[in-house]
C-alpha cells in the first residue's frame, strides 16, 4: 500500500446507496484520474457513516471536512478545488439547524461530537471489505491477545468485570452467559450470532455487518476460545442482502489470512463460522427459536430452561449474543474492562447504539454513553422536531417497547431506569412522533405486527394477540365500547403471564403504554368517536370547500382512489364511498381548500 | 430433456450442494425459490423424498416463513416498507399508490403478467430514509412521496420493455 495524501471516504452505506453513492463513487474516482492524481489520493467506500438522511456523503481525510447531498456532477468541483487547491467547496456543506453557521468537519456536528463510538468504531471509517483496513485499526489484536496470553477463564472474567450486558434487548450480562457456557459439560458447543434484526426501528446491527463485518468474526471467535467452542453460526435475516454479502466476503477473508480455520496464531486454537440465512420470521429473534431455524425447521420457540447454555443447537451448550453485544467484545479485551466501563451508568456499562428515526430532523444511529437522556438524544443530536411541530412521544424497544413522553425527557436511557419507568431497551430503536401522530392507531400498528409474527405456538400469544387487535381495530373504526380499555387490561395481563417467549410476554407493552400515558385519546376514540390527530381513517372525512376550490383538478389527479371528480374551473367533490382518507388531496391543494373533519 | 425433468434436475443440483442434510432445508428452499420465484407444489414433494423427511416437514417449513411464497411472484417484487418509521412517515399512501398503478388491492398482489409483486414488510432497516421501498432485493428507494414512487415504477416498467424488446429482437 503506497501513501496517500488524503482520503476520500464515500459512504456506501443502504441509505447512500439509495440515493445514489455508487455514481458518485464512479465520478470521483474518473475524476481523480482525468486530473492525474489517483495515487495520491485514496478512494474508500465505507460503511454506514450515521446521518442517512444527508447522503451521499464525502468525508475527506485528514481534515475530516463532511460534504452532505453530493451528486456526481458535483465531483469535479471537489477535486479542482479541495483536492487540487486545498479550498474547501462550501456550497456542499452542512449549516448548524440554530446559527445557520457554516460546519466544515464532522466533528464539529452536534449529531457526531456528541456521540462514543465504541461498537461503531470503525463503521463509517474504514472499508468493510478490507480485511487489512480492520487490522490497521487494532483489528485482530484482541483476539490475538486473548490466544496468546490468556487463559479461558481471564477471557470470561474481562467480560464479567466490564459489566457488558446484552444488547440485543433483555440485558443479560454477558460474561455470566459465556460462563454458563464454558462450565456446561460437552464435547461440542456452539457459538451463535443473533442478527436477526426483526425489530421494526432498529438497524444498528445491520450497519455493523454491513460495516465491519470482522469485529463481529473476530469477537466470536473469542466467545469460541472462552467457552471452549470450535464452530460458530451468525443468523442474519434474508432482508439484509448486502450485510450477507459483505459478511460472507469478510468470512473468506478472515480465512485465507489463518484468523479463521485450523490453529489460529499457532495457538493450537480452532475456529471457523458459517452464515445462515434467515427466511423472514420476527421470532426467530428468540434464541430458542433461531436454533429451530438453524436446524432447518420452523423457527418456533420451546420452554426454557433447559437454556441453550446446557442444550442448544442440536442439543449441545450454546451462546448466544447480538451482534452490538459481539462489536463490543474485542475493545474490552484489548484495552481491559476498566477501560470500558469508564462510561455508562452505574449497572449499564458502556455506550448504547440508538437508531433514530421518525419526526426528528437528524435520523441515523446514534452511539451515546449508558445514561445520556431522552432530551439530549433528541433534541441535542436528532436535533429536534422538523416542520415546527410538537413533540409528543417516542416509541422505543420496538414491538415489546413503550412510549415515552414528555414527563421522560430527563430519563436516563439505560436499562433498569427504562425498566422502571415501564419501557424496555430493546434492541435501541427510537421512533420520533409528533402531534400528528395517534397513539391508538401506534399500539394497533404494533399489535398488527405481533400478532401478524405471532408463531402460533402458544394460544396466549396466538388468540390473545388476535383478541386484542381485535379491540383496537374495533376502537380506530369508531366502534369502540367502553369497557374496552378495562378488556384491554385484562387480556394484556394475562399474555404476560402466560406466553411461552418474548415475543408474547412483551407483546401487551405498547398498548399499555399507549393507555398510560395517552387515556385521553382512546376516550376520545371511544365515546366521542373522533381521532384528535386525524389519522384514524374511519373517523374523518375530506370535504372539498366549494366557495375556496379554484377547479384546478389537482386533488383528482392525486387521489389514488379516483374518489374526486369535477370540471376544470369549478369546485370539485370527494365521494366519501370511494375515498380511503389517505389525505394525499388535502396536503396537494394549493389553495388550503379540502378540510378535515 | 423434457422441462419437467428439467425443473427437477436443478433442484436435484442445489441438494447435492447441501449434501442432502435436512438441517439445510431452509436454505434449499431459498435457492429453489430464488431459481422459480415460488415454491411449486410438486417440487416440495420432491424435496422431502429426496432429504428423506415428512413432505409435511417440509410444508410446516415452507408455510412458516414469510419469505417463502407458495403462488408465482412477480419478475419485480415491490416491497413497501412499513415499519415503525415508515408507518409514522406515511407508507400507506406509496402502497396506495402502487396498488391503483398496478391494479392491485389487497388480496390480489400479483399482476396478472407476472411482472410485479407487491409487498408490505415490516423493516427492511432503512429507517433513517422512512418511508422506505425495496424493489428486489438490490434497490433501496428512500424518502419516498407517492410522486416519487410513480417515477420509480415508470422507470421499472421502461426496464421491463427494452429486456422484453431485447428478447423480442432474438428470437427474430
Amino acid at each position: 500500500m503506497g501513501s496517500y495524501r488524503a482520503h476520500a471516504l464515500v459512504c456506501g452505506g443502504a441509505g447512500c446507496i439509495s440515493a445514489g453513492c455508487k455514481a458518485v463513487q464512479a465520478a470521483l474516482v474518473n475524476e481523480l484520474k482525468r486530473q492525474g492524481i489517483e495515487n495520491e489520493i485514496r478512494v474508500v467506500e465505507t460503511g454506514c457513516i450515521g446521518s442517512c438522511d444527508l447522503g451521499p456523503i464525502i468525508v475527506i481525510y485528514p481534515e475530516g471536512v463532511f460534504y452532505q447531498r453530493v451528486k456526481p456532477e458535483d465531483v469535479p468541483e471537489i477535486v479542482a478545488e479541495h483536492l487540487l487547491k486545498g479550498r474547501v467547496v462550501e456550497r456542499l456543506l452542512c449549516r448548524d439547524p440554530e446559527t445557520n453557521e457554516l460546519i466544515r468537519t464532522y466533528g464539529e456536528m452536534k449529531f457526531f461530537n456528541r456521540q462514543v463510538r465504541r461498537a461503531l468504531r470503525n463503521v463509517g471509517v474504514i472499508s468493510p471489505e478490507s480485511i487489512e483496513e480492520y487490522i490497521g485499526r487494532d483489528g485482530y489484536k484482541a483476539l490475538g491477545k486473548a490466544l496468546s496470553s490468556m487463559k479461558r477463564e481471564e477471557v470470561i472474567d474481562y467480560v464479567k468485570r466490564s459489566g457488558l450486558r446484552g444488547r440485543g434487548g433483555a440485558g443479560f450480562p454477558t460474561g455470566i452467559k459465556w460462563e454458563l457456557a464454558a462450565k456446561s459439560p460437552g464435547d461440542q458447543k456452539y457459538i451463535l450470532c443473533n442478527a436477526d434484526e426483526g425489530d421494526p426501528g432498529a438497524f444498528m446491527d445491520r450497519s455493523i455487518l454491513e460495516g465491519d463485518p470482522h469485529s463481529i468474526i473476530e469477537a466470536m471467535a473469542i466467545a469460541g476460545y472462552a467457552i471452549g467452542s470450535n464452530q460458530g453460526y451468525v443468523y442474519v435475516r434474508a432482508e439484509y442482502p448486502l450485510a450477507v454479502e459483505r459478511l460472507g466476503n469478510a468470512i473468506k477473508d478472515a480465512r485465507a489470512h489463518g484468523m479463521l480455520g485450523k490453529n489460529i496464531f499457532n495457538s493450537g486454537f480452532d475456529f471457523d463460522l458459517d452464515i445462515r440465512v434467515g427466511a423472514g420470521a420476527f421470532v426467530c429473534g428468540e434464541e430458542t427459536a433461531l436454533i429451530a431455524s438453524i436446524e432447518g425447521k420452523r423457527g418456533e420457540p420451546r420452554p426454557r430452561p433447559p437454556f441453550p447454555a446446557a442444550a442448544g443447537l442440536w442439543g449441545k451448550p450454546t451462546n448466544n449474543n447480538n451482534v452490538e453485544t459481539f462489536a463490543n467484545i474485542p475493545p474490552i479485551i484489548l484495552n481491559g474492562p476498566e477501560e470500558f466501563a469508564k462510561v455508562g451508568a452505574e449497572k449499564s456499562k458502556g455506550t448504547k447504539v440508538f437508531a433514530l428515526a421518525g419526526n426528528v430532523v437528524n435520523t441515523g444511529l446514534v452511539e451515546v454513553p449508558m445514561g445520556t437522556t431522552l432530551r439530549e438524544v433528541i433534541f441535542e443530536l436528532g436535533g429536534g422536531i422538523p416542520n415546527g411541530r410538537k413533540f409528543k412521544a417516542a416509541q422505543i424497544g420496538g414491538p415489546s417497547g413503550a412510549c415515552l413522553t414528555e414527563e421522560h425527557f430527563d430519563l436516563p436511557l439505560e436499562y433498569d431506569a427504562l425498566t422502571k419507568a415501564g419501557a424496555m431497551m430493546g434492541s435501541g430503536g427510537l421512533i420520533v412522533m409528533d402531534d400528528t401522530k395517534c397513539m391508538v392507531d401506534v399500539a394497533r400498528f404494533f399489535l398488527d405486527f405481533t400478532c401478524d409474527e405471532s408463531c402460533g405456538k402458544c394460544p396466549p400469544c396466538r388468540i390473545g394477540t388476535k383478541r386484542m387487535l381485535e379491540i383496537l381495530e374495533r376502537i380506530t373504526n369508531g366502534e369502540g365500547r367502553e369497557e374496552d380499555i378495562d378488556n384491554l387490561y385484562e387480556l394484556a395481563s394475562i399474555i404476560k403471564a402466560s406466553a411461552l417467549c418474548g415475543l408474547g410476554q412483551t407483546s401487551p407493552n405498547p398498548v399499555l403504554s399507549t393507555i398510560k400515558h395517552f387515556r385521553n385519546e382512546y376516550l376520545a376514540h371511544i365515546r366521542d368517536k373522533q381521532c384528535p390527530a386525524g389519522v384514524c381513517r374511519s373517523l374523518m372525512n375530506y370535504v372539498i370547500i366549494p366557495e375556496m376550490c379554484k377547479g384546478c383538478g389537482i386533488c383528482a389527479k392525486h387521489c389514488p382512489s379516483n374518489a374526486i371528480s369535477g370540471e376544470i374551473k369549478k369546485p370539485y367533490v370527494i365521494d366519501p364511498a370511494e375515498c380511503i382518507r389517505c389525505g394525499a388531496c388535502m396536503e396537494k391543494c394549493p389553495f388550503k381548500a379540502i378540510r378535515r373533519g | 430433456m423434457s422441462p419437467e425433468s428439467r425443473k427437477f434436475s436443478k433442484v436435484d443440483a442445489i441438494i447435492r450442494n447441501h449434501d442432502s442434510k435436512p438441517s439445510h432445508l431452509v436454505a434449499i428452499l431459498q435457492e429453489i425459490q430464488a431459481e422459480y420465484r415460488y415454491l411449486p407444489e410438486e417440487v416440495l414433494t420432491y424435496v422431502a423424498t429426496a432429504l428423506g423427511i415428512p413432505a409435511a416437514t417440509v410444508y410446516g417449513v415452507s408455510t412458516f416463513y414469510t419469505q417463502f411464497s407458495m403462488n408465482p411472484k412477480g419478475k419485480y417484487i415491490i416491497k413497501v416498507c412499513n415499519g415503525t418509521a415508515c408507518h409514522v412517515k406515511g407508507s400507506e399512501k406509496i402502497k396506495y399508490l402502487v396498488q391503483k398503478e398496478l391494479g392491485l388491492n389487497d388480496k390480489k398482489n400479483t399482476t396478472d403478467d407476472l411482472q410485479f409483486t407487491l409487498e408490505t414488510v415490516s423493516c427492511i432497516g432503512a429507517c433513517g430514509l422512512a418511508p422506505a421501498v425495496m424493489v428486489n432485493d438490490n434497490e433501496v428507494h428512500g424518502q419516498m412521496t407517492p410522486e416519487a414512487m410513480e417515477i420509480v415504477l415508470k422507470d421499472i416498467k421502461s426496464r421491463k420493455d427494452t429486456t422484453e424488446a431485447a428478447a423480442a429482437g432474438k428470437e427474430n
